[in-house]
């Protein structure tokens, strides 16, 4: 079913609404807000924030210059977690543990790794990045899970550390080949990181929480600065040549590229990471003969699909032609079983065709199986594919 | 030059009504990456969905904005659907429309009604 364009222009915003934040009403503003107007901003309810989904230049343009270029997201609706031992760093590894099929004790200081919080049935609560930075676990989560991942973890995990979540601070994340060149024009210690690292550098007197990571495929940096100087070390990395800004809109069109998943479309409480191709999360420890094997919730499930494989799996899909095809579309063999959904699709600009990810049933879940995609009542053929859609390049 | 509420404007051109969306409308849904034209010689009522938009956030159609028959489309909209936002209101026109009377389109509005519905 189509929308005519009154309908969608007079809704005033076009990226996919998240249903929590229309019902709220009241959304928050973050410590960028201002600077997004002066830039041009397009802002958009996301996650209970006004966010900019984006500026001037368009999706397009904001996405092709982070691949060329650099890019800086504001990012500061994602939440900040710190886990602070009361006795020990060990017992919060452990703890964290019961609560994720990954390896918590095994990252070593000054590191940053995937992590994925389960449920009993093998779902995904949401997924997340903690670092070790010694003396405390930090934790980045998704905007629209936060309050319900704080409360997860504070249930859990209060009697090895305190839950502490940081309010204080802005997120920032700069993104593309020439990132470290910008970043390190203010800062230059960030050139001795490597893919994964965190790091506390100073800028201005005060503390910057740095990780050279992202979710656009591209080499960059995550930056957790105090929400007074968030505005500062913005304008300065816009400052730089390289940099633009970029909005919501082009870091979903990169992070689709990159094969990454969107909590709450990709990945939710009804998939569980084999489904959805993380396996590379679940390190050796955890898994069936580890020094540490099970013991998370949804064990049950995630072992048994991992001895076995899962019935479904998260798959690339690339349809021909040049029509996009949307989440919820619905997938069918060439003989009219159905066999999966999409659930993330859009225009890819740096592959410069329609990409797409989405379940399929394990028998169609090949690489070059021919499928097809019922968009508005027809049949449009695509072909499942590997991700990401376009190199990653990350700096290892 | 006449607009709907729908964001198209019309433009006569002989005894044909030509259809395009206006630049507000192009600016709104960004950057048009797929167009998809209904067939020539095609029937349509007005409110029925004659074209396709994908645009980098979404998929809209145009509806027709009047009864009548689709004479001609714009094949270059299909080749290069950037034209959309680059030359909305000149050279990316979508369809052209024969219809019976064209008084009707004095029910339309003009560019300032137009401009005082976007605000």
């Amino acid at each position: 079913m189509g929308w005519g364009l009154a309908c969608l222009i007079g809704a005033g915003v076009i990226f996919r609404r998240n249903l929590g934040a229309v019902l709220a009403e009241d959304l928050d503003y973050l410590a960028l807000h201002d600077l997004h107007l002066s830039l041009g901003g397009k802002m958009v309810p996301f996650a209970g924030y006004h966010m900019p989904v984006q500026y001037p230049a368009g999706v397009m343009q904001e996405h092709l210059h982070c691949r060329a270029a650099a890019g800086l997201f504001d990012v500061s609706h994602m939440g900040q977690v710190i886990l602070r031992p009361k006795h020990s760093y060990q017992a919060v590894a452990l703890a964290l543990e019961a609560l994720m099929p990954v390896d918590v004790l095994g990252l070593a200081e000054g590191r940053q790794r995937y992590g994925l919080f389960t449920n009993e049935t093998g779902g995904i609560l949401d997924d997340l990045m903690f670092a070790n930075r010694g003396d405390h676990i930090f934790v980045v989560v998704n905007a629209a899970c936060k309050a319900a991942d704080i409360a997860h973890m504070t249930a859990h995990l209060s009697q090895v550390c305190e839950v502490i979540p940081v309010t204080d601070r802005g997120l920032l994340a700069l993104q593309g080949p020439q990132a470290e060149a910008a970043l390190a024009r203010l800062i230059p210690d960030v050139t001795a990181m490597r893919f994964m690292d965190v790091a506390v550098l100073g800028w201005q007197g005060q503390d910057l929480w740095i990780s050279r990571s992202g979710y656009t495929g591209e080499d960059g940096f995550e930056i957790s600065v105090p929400a007074s100087l968030a505005e500062a070390l913005a304008r300065a990395l816009l400052d730089q040549p390289e940099v633009m800004p970029i909005g919501l809109g082009a870091r979903d069109s990169l992070r689709l590229e990159a094969g990454l998943c969107l909590y709450g479309h990709d990945i939710d409480t009804t998939t569980s990471p084999v489904e959805a191709g993380l396996t590379w999360a679940i390190q050796k420890a955890r898994r069936t003969g580890g020094a540490r094997a099970g013991g998370f919730p949804g064990e049950a499930r995630i072992m048994a699909e991992l001895a076995e494989g899962a019935q479904r799996s998260r798959v690339g899909l690339r349809p021909q032609g040049r029509q996009p095809i949307r989440e919820g579309t619905p997938l069918f063999a060439p003989n009219a079983t159905p066999v999966g959904s999409v659930t993330s699709g859009g225009f890819g600009p740096s592959v410069a065709a329609p990409i797409a990810m989405g379940y399929v049933a394990r028998a169609f879940a090949s690489a070059g199986t021919a499928l097809e995609a019922e968009v508005r009542g027809k049949m449009l053929p695509v072909t499942v594919s590997d991700m990401p859609f376009h190199s990653t390049r990350y700096k290892r | 030059m006449k607009y709907t509420k729908e964001h198209e404007w019309l433009r006569v051109e002989g005894d044909l009504v030509v259809v395009g969306i206006t630049e507000h409308a192009a600016t709104a849904l960004g950057d048009v990456v797929f167009v998809e034209l209904p067939e020539v010689e095609t029937m349509v009522a007005e409110g029925d969905e004659v074209v396709v938009i994908e645009s980098v956030k979404a998929a809209s159609d145009i509806l027709a904005p009047l009864d009548g028959e689709i004479v001609e489309v714009n094949q270059k909209l299909v080749d290069n659907p950037a034209l959309v936002n680059e030359d909305p209101t000149g050279s990316a026109w979508f369809f052209k429309l024969r219809v019976d009377d064209l008084s009707v389109l004095d029910a339309f509005m003009d560019e300032d009604e137009y401009n005082d519905l976007i605000g």
